[in-house]
């Protein structure tokens, strides 16, 4: 039977089985995605939508407030995984920093990547330059399903 | 294209209209977007809004469906303050007034 990834715990927590392959990666990705957000990347967009899509002036007022909380819950997400990739056990606190962090993550390569909800359909064509990025996107869709999965089994 | 007829001279608005602008609630809109897994906007909305798993599922698919679904209306502050937490969840959250 295959085992899932990431279960629920009996003290409240999470039991997080990982290869350590997976686990070098996720730790690297977040400092990736943070030099990143240093700059001002088209891809980030997803990251930073529009409130007022139809009204520049409430936009601006919008993001002049509420901007900086954003940047730094994402960053902060960011920051708890690296420091959490080595664990077995998660508290339900870091798994949500762990959902959020593959969420920024996916937003910015599938931005990148151009994603369509086609893409899955036909496979990774290993000969596409973008290959590899799309092989990552693919395995963080993945993990973020497991995360949702034993994040859904808590809630009332 | 229909006729253009003689507009009136003055047009008065009566104030009701006014007030009436003024009490018209605040829609928050989520947009169906290629990345986030449907999976993920249904637990986003179960636990940011303390909707039915049922419930959950019936916007979320609403949103893959129809391009956009309304998740939450009010007052203009608390539509702001939703659509911050659906932003901090990286979902594409937007708000008008309906």
């Amino acid at each position: 039977m295959l085992t899932r990834r990431i279960q629920r715990d009996r003290k409240g927590g999470y039991r997080l089985r990982l290869p350590p392959e997976e686990r070098e990666l996720l730790r690297s990705l977040p400092a990736q995605l943070r030099e990143v957000m240093q700059t001002d990347d088209p891809s980030l967009r997803r990251l930073f939508p529009p409130a007022y899509p139809d009204d520049s002036e409430a936009d601006d007022e919008f993001r002049r407030l509420m901007l900086e909380e954003l940047l730094e819950g994402k960053l902060a997400a960011l920051r708890m995984v690296e420091e959490t990739a080595s664990a077995d056990h998660l508290n339900s606190e870091e798994l949500e920093s762990w959902l959020g962090a593959l969420e920024s993550l996916r937003l910015y390569l599938g931005t990148q990547l151009d994603i369509t909800e086609e893409v899955y359909t036909g496979g990774i064509d290993p000969d596409d330059p973008d290959a590899p990025a799309l092989a990552l996107y693919g395995y963080l869709s993945w993990l973020q399903e497991e995360v949702v999965a034993a994040l859904s089994s808590s809630l009332p | 294209m229909s006729q253009a007829i003689e507009a009136p001279i003055e047009i008065g608005l009566p104030d009701a209209v006014e007030d009436f602008d003024h009490d018209r609630p605040w829609v928050v809109l989520v947009w169906n977007d290629p990345i986030n897994l449907m999976s993920y906007v249904t637990l986003v909305l179960r636990k940011l809004f303390g909707y039915s798993e049922a419930e959950a599922t019936r916007m979320m698919l609403q949103v893959h469906n129809d391009g956009k679904a309304v998740v939450s209306s009010g007052e203009k502050e608390k539509a702001e303050f939703d659509v911050a937490r659906l932003h901090a969840h990286g979902l594409w959250a937007t708000l008008r007034q309906d």
